[in-house]
């Protein structure tokens, strides 16, 4: 069922047979996944269906049960984790903050992996932080506490962080999870120009499917720890996958001014009509 | 964006109030320390003070005072205060709970718990392995916290850490209560001790608890920029190539042994490990790679501070140091609280 329609990509961070699983659970079982390099790979799927899982695993945070994860031919999770962190960063889910950090600071921890004892902090550090910084564009409060930001400007920063590691590929886990839709798009706009313009690796666990469509070179749909289905949005991105992965009633249009995909949940009607016959019974 | 191009965190306010405040504060505590010595049931001028530290001479009387009996008590205060607020910064930081502290969260009874027994129960007096007892006191109540916050529901959060060490905490003191009722005579001398004081250890004790506070107070520093990392929590410390599982157990050890080292030498102090760091960070920031250092220097001069006072209220009497920490420390920390709160 994998239909690898676009995969004459290289790929240096792979999953060879994932099962990844806690306690009697396994959350994965047996996933095989490519990380096409220089393109923007989006995991959707509905709760429970191992998503977040997969980018854990492929971040080392957890470790698979069998099979292995492949970062430039090596085993990541028996690679010395600090030379991983100069190839691979990973922004978590919902990350908090220390009280009174502020962004500077922040962004600056994500040199962590290009220091040492002896080199502290130096001017190529200094350089990577100012960039990152212009780059997720929270130059204007540098100095402020993170703490007291919106939360569109906080996840601004923490992607700025983990863009001051420089490293070529880059995991989300759902990183606009909570925010305004408008803040979404900006997020993904960002998010989206930096792999296209920078050739960097972006893989991004997304809830929202309508962005997920509009902003993936590649995507992904699990249920139940394995891969539906993986492709463009153009290949998969209809109602039968949807009913099949989702379980979800959902008309597939085509926005009439970016020519995006767009999904409908055709159970709307039926939701105004109950409203309806609530109203009159009220 | 021309000034200060080469900073150690990038944050300019927090860089340039660190670099300023530290001639500062090494001044207060070196004029606390000399007041110290000055002070007490006999008050020696600060120039004698001075003069007896520098150019000993053992035919003047207060001399001798100054260097048998009030430099080590100094000392004591310096090492322990400096070594409580890192403690209590360090556990904040690695459970990222705000109330962390080696106190709370019952690694102290623990320490106290352990020395009590040794001494009280089996009647020996030992200086060279008091802070090996007091560790392994410290160490087995850590455990036994970590494992029953592990065991509720939840995990290992910080409610469930605090409300473990409450319990390990008010357990063990009661057994040192019933050991106490027991055994009423052999407890006498370590009542005083058990409050908390500077004033029963000698010199010996110094020489004895110094490497375990200053290899604590060495790696402290080395794992304080870890540590800040991980206060960002155990994912994106994992991602940023932080080793957590290995730096939660080199801070564990880190603050068993500086525990170890301070109760042994000032007995069960309260409020020190808990006030100083927070007082830090209002000034200094989420910067470990500030925050360390500047609560070890704050946590000397404030353990100073309060020893002074509590030879100073009643004089020629004094009152125990852990007292005053508590006195002074508690409303102290009420205004923290409501300035963070704000």
């Amino acid at each position: 069922m994998t239909a690898n329609s676009t995969s004459n990509n290289a790929s240096r961070l792979h999953g060879e047979s994932l099962t990844v699983g806690y306690d009697d659970a396994n959350i994965l079982d047996g996933v095989d996944f490519q990380v096409p390099d220089g393109e923007v790979t989006i995991l959707v799927g509905p709760n429970g269906s191992g998503k977040s899982t997969l980018l854990k695993t492929l971040a080392r945070i957890l470790s698979p049960r069998s099979g292995q994860v492949i970062l430039d031919g090596d085993d990541i999770h028996r690679s010395k984790t600090r030379e991983v962190a100069k190839k691979l960063g990973l922004l978590p889910q919902g990350p908090i903050a220390p009280e009174g950090l502020t962004v500077r600071e922040l962004v600056g921890q994500g040199r962590f992996p290009h220091q040492s004892l002896l080199r502290q902090w130096s001017s190529d550090d200094e350089r990577a932080v100012n960039s990152a910084m212009e780059t997720a564009r929270v130059m204007e409060f540098a100095d402020r506490p993170v703490d007291g930001l919106s939360g569109g400007q906080r996840q601004r920063c923490w992607i700025a962080m983990v863009l001051a590691q420089e490293t070529d590929l880059i995991l989300l886990d759902e990183p606009t999870t909570f925010l305004d839709l408008k803040v979404q798009v900006d997020l993904m706009d960002m998010l989206v120009r930096l792999a296209h313009d920078t050739g960097r690796t972006l893989v991004v666990v997304l809830h929202e499917l309508n962005l997920a469509a509009a902003y993936a070179d590649r995507l992904v749909m699990l249920r139940s720890g394995r891969i539906e289905q993986s492709g463009t949005p153009e290949a998969i991105f209809n109602s039968a996958n949807l009913k099949a992965v989702f379980d979800l009633d959902a008309h597939v249009i085509r926005d009439p001014h970016s020519q995006r995909l767009l999904c409908v949940p055709s159970s709307l009607g039926s939701i105004a009509s109950t409203v309806e016959v609530g109203a009159r019974i009220a | 964006m021309t000034a200060a191009a080469v900073a150690p965190t990038g944050s300019r306010q927090h860089l340039w109030l660190g670099l300023s405040a530290l001639p500062l504060c090494v001044l207060a505590v070196t004029v606390l320390f000399g007041w110290h010595v000055a002070v007490g049931a006999r008050s020696v001028p600060l120039g004698t003070v001075f003069q007896a530290l520098l150019h000993f001479d053992p035919s003047q009387f207060d001399h001798i005072i100054v260097r048998q009996l009030r430099l080590p008590r100094a000392v004591i205060a310096v090492l322990v205060g400096a070594s409580l607020a890192v403690a209590g910064a360090l556990l904040q930081g690695v459970t990222r709970n705000p109330l962390a502290e080696p106190h709370i969260l019952g690694l102290m009874a623990g320490a106290s718990f352990a020395v009590v027994m040794v001494i009280g129960v089996f009647n020996w007096l030992g200086g060279f392995w008091l802070p090996w007892v007091a560790a392994a006191g410290a160490l087995m109540a850590a455990l036994v916290v970590w494992l029953i916050a592990q065991w509720a529901p939840g995990g290992a959060t910080p409610l469930t850490l605090t409300l473990a060490g409450a319990a390990m905490t008010a357990f063990l003191t009661a057994l040192i209560s019933v050991a106490h009722l027991l055994n009423q005579d052999s407890f006498e001398q370590l009542r005083v001790w058990l409050v908390g004081s500077l004033a029963g250890s000698g010199r010996e004790l110094v020489w004895v608890a110094l490497p375990w506070l200053g290899f604590a107070l060495a790696l402290a520093m080395l794992l304080a920029n870890k540590v800040t990392i991980l206060a960002m929590g155990d994912e994106v410390a994992l991602g940023l190539g932080v080793r957590t599982g290995w730096l939660k157990i080199q801070a564990l050890v880190c603050v068993v042994a500086l525990t170890a080292g301070s109760v042994a030498l000032a007995g069960p102090l309260a409020f020190v490990g808990l006030v100083i760091p927070h007082a830090v960070r209002l000034f200094f920031g989420s910067d470990y790679r500030w925050i360390v250092p500047y609560s070890a220097l704050i946590g000397a001069g404030y353990l100073l501070g309060v020893d002074i006072i509590a030879r100073l209220i009643l004089r020629p009497q004094e009152i125990a140091t852990g007292i005053v920490t508590a006195l002074v420390g508690a409303p102290l920390f009420i205004h923290l609280v409501r300035q963070r709160a704000r």
